[in-house]
């Protein structure tokens, strides 16, 4: 990937796509659903990619991605081409956990060669700030607008991670871009495992979540530090393990700190520090804390 | 060339045959009613090694088109079959498969499209996706459906064409009626189809490309008017393939097809299985005195107006039969041939005649009607033939 885009200032999209692309020493092809990083990277007549790379639409990443993965194995069974290649799907949360998910899922199912990681900036970016099944609870969006009634997202986001851990595919990972050598490890093992992965990172929009742009890897460790998004991975769907803080909050040499933290470290919960929502930070610290003991048990701890 | 290798066939397997001698290097497709079969008869020959495909049984048609998009991408010969609500669903990915250059074959079991659900014949799936820059071939009867599937690769990837393909056979009608047909030797097939040559596919990691980026105002419009020269060259590269096809078959095809017409007074314009129907209808019809005739464009995209325009030339009347009704207009060929007709000096009286929607049945007895009426004076411009108000 060329130094070369439009992404903004402080965006992380680019960060975790070089870190997983130093996850492999092979040939790669790289497929995009349809989002900010696509749009950013493949402005005609420029690319930023220095890669065979192929766009077709927003929720069909995974099946955009398994099309050429089987035309490989297809022309490397007849001997049209020869030599190891990899596959890698980047995707937005709109493209994995909404429009995405049923092409992600029978791409799975399939077993294609391929790895699917998802930019998780948790809500419709490109379009301008939506909500998606990705927004946490509490977050003020363009179409979950913090108000007089409203708190902002009702929902807690869905877990896609355990979603694509319960398919049972070689290799399920999260992720977050402050943790680069924990996620460089993840992206090699995702590429090196022989089937499917998955890789969910987190990926703070400056945009999006309301904080100064020199702040976007800060507000990555403090993710994993408050749990609320925990850095570990899931090998052939049962072997849970944790990972950098995770593991070390897990061990007692960490603190894991308060969700307020999080809470006060974005403008798209500014809301919440209003005493007439201390219930929806007294009910995202539950669900966090929650969240955080089963995986601890699906860790075997 | 009707010989003792004469087999019966139905028109699904028949797709399917073509296929197995073409043996395309990958085929993604999701099964739907009157098209399984195709996939159906595929996978056994997937399943007993009679093939080298990849074959991909997707969770849905879009990922079905998607995966094909990008296999030819990569540059794998690349076939699916879809229908009816199947065409639908993948209709998000038609635009970006022709703007993308990937010569994909599609076989396409006619099908209404819902609501109400039917799963009957008629071209309202087709005709939904006539504006997405496919080329489109339709069939009359089993053995076109087989011949059509193979000439269709030739068309789709020729160099200076370099579009996706869709081959049009009628649900049931062509889909599941057994009939006798006459297959070319796999050898001959073979050679015919020949090797697929892709241009820029992405699997020449030496030479990486990208492909389907994003375009501004600056860019859109013009990438859009080479497909406009890519689809006015597959007329003329059409007409070359059928000419080199007829050498190994024996069956010449024309981008209109034309049946006593040459000194008809009234002709009728009609798209697939109907075309068979309405010979008999202008064979009875001459025998009773009446100078009509009827004729088929192979190719409803690209539109062969020269063609079309010659046929109509000097014609009292012409009657365009839609399988496909567009809600608040005509039915959706009629305009085009009005338009093809407007390029002789004279235009003949027009009518149109819907038909058969939701696999109506539509008889001789009924065909013979949209001459009859026209000349008695009994039609309207826009007509729905035996429709139960």
């Amino acid at each position: 990937m060329a130094s070369g885009h439009r992404l903004c200032a402080g965006c992380p999209e680019s960060i975790i796509a070089r870190q997983v692309l130093m996850g492999t020493e092979k040939d790669i092809v790289v497929t995009c659903s349809t989002g900010c990083f696509e749009v950013s990277t493949t402005i005609f007549p420029y690319t930023s990619w220095n890669v065979p790379y192929v766009h077709t639409a927003f929720g069909n990443g995974a099946a955009t991605c398994a099309g050429v993965e089987t035309a490989y194995q297809a022309l490397k069974r007849k001997g049209k081409i020869n030599g190891e290649m990899r596959f890698v799907n980047f995707a937005g949360d709109g493209g994995t956990y909404d429009i995405g998910l049923q092409a992600l899922s029978g791409a799975m199912e399939r077993g294609h060669k391929m790895a699917f990681v998802c930019l998780n900036n948790e809500a419709y970016m490109n379009t301008g700030i939506q909500r998606s099944s990705a927004t946490g609870m509490g977050a003020s969006t363009t179409t979950s607008w913090a108000g007089k009634v409203s708190p902002g997202k009702k929902e807690f986001p869905k877990d896609m991670t355990q979603i694509m851990a319960a398919h049972g595919i070689p290799y399920v990972a999260q992720a977050g871009p402050h943790a680069w050598k924990d996620l460089v490890s993840k992206a090699s093992k995702a590429f090196e495992c022989d089937g499917p992965s998955f890789i969910n990172a987190i990926a703070p929009c400056p945009r999006g979540w309301r904080f100064p742009s020199d702040q976007t890897i800060a507000i990555s460790r403090l993710a994993a530090e408050t749990c609320i998004w925990p850095l570990y991975e899931v090998v052939n769907g049962t072997d849970y393990s944790l990972s950098a803080e995770s593991q070390r909050i897990a061990d007692g040499k960490a603190e894991k700190k308060p969700i307020t933290e999080w809470i006060d470290s974005q403008g798209r919960f500014k809301h919440l520090k209003d005493p007439k929502w201390a219930s929806v930070v007294e009910s995202i610290q539950a669900e966090t804390d929650r969240k955080w003991k089963s995986l601890l048990r699906l860790c075997g701890l | 060339m009707r010989g003792h290798s004469d087999i019966a066939i139905n028109g699904d397997s028949a797709v399917a045959l073509a296929w197995k001698q073409i043996d395309p290097d990958v085929c993604a497709a999701y099964p739907i009613t009157p098209q399984t079969i195709i996939v159906e008869k595929f996978a056994e020959y997937v399943a007993d090694g009679e093939v080298t495909t990849e074959f991909v049984c997707v969770e849905s048609e879009h990922s079905a088109l998607t995966l094909c998009i990008t296999s030819a991408s990569a540059g794998a010969r690349t076939f699916t079959a879809t229908a009816s609500q199947g065409l639908a669903y993948m209709w998000e990915m038609l635009p970006i498969a022709s703007s993308m250059r990937v010569p994909i074959i599609m076989a396409v079991a006619n099908r209404a499209v819902s609501g109400p659900i039917n799963i009957n014949n008629d071209h309202g799936d087709v005709m939904s996706a006539r504006d997405c820059g496919w080329i489109t071939l339709f069939a009359e009867n089993v053995q076109q459906a087989y011949d059509m599937s193979i000439v269709a690769p030739r068309i789709a990837e020729h160099h200076g064409v370099q579009l996706p393909c869709l081959v049009n056979l009628d649900g049931f009608i062509l889909t599941h009626a057994t009939e006798r047909m006459s297959p070319i030797d796999d050898s001959v097939v073979r050679k015919f189809v020949g090797e697929h040559k892709p241009l820029y596919p992405l699997l020449d990691v030496k030479h990486p490309v990208s492909h389907n980026l994003m375009d501004g105002p600056l860019f859109y419009f013009p990438h859009k008017y080479q497909m406009v020269e890519a689809m006015d060259r597959a007329l003329e590269v059409s007409r070359d393939i059928f000419a080199e096809f007829a050498k190994i078959s024996g069956r010449e095809y024309k981008l209109v097809e034309e049946y006593r017409c040459e000194d008809a007074d009234a002709i009728a314009i009609v798209l697939g299985s109907s075309f068979g129907t309405m010979k008999e209808a202008v064979d009875q019809l001459r025998n009773e005195g009446h100078k009509v005739g009827v004729a088929m464009p192979r190719l409803y995209r690209p539109w062969p107006i020269a063609d079309l325009a010659k046929v109509m030339k000097d014609k009292k009347a012409v009657i365009v039969m839609d399988r496909h009704l567009s809600v608040g207009s005509y039915g959706p060929m009629f305009p085009e041939v009005v338009a093809a007709a407007i390029e002789n000096d004279k235009v003949p009286k027009m009518y149109n005649y819907i038909y058969g929607l939701g696999g109506a049945d539509t008889m001789v007895s009924d065909f013979k009607k949209v001459f009859t009426e026209p000349h008695s004076g009994k039609a309207k411009r826009v007509n729905y033939l035996g429709v139960v108000r």
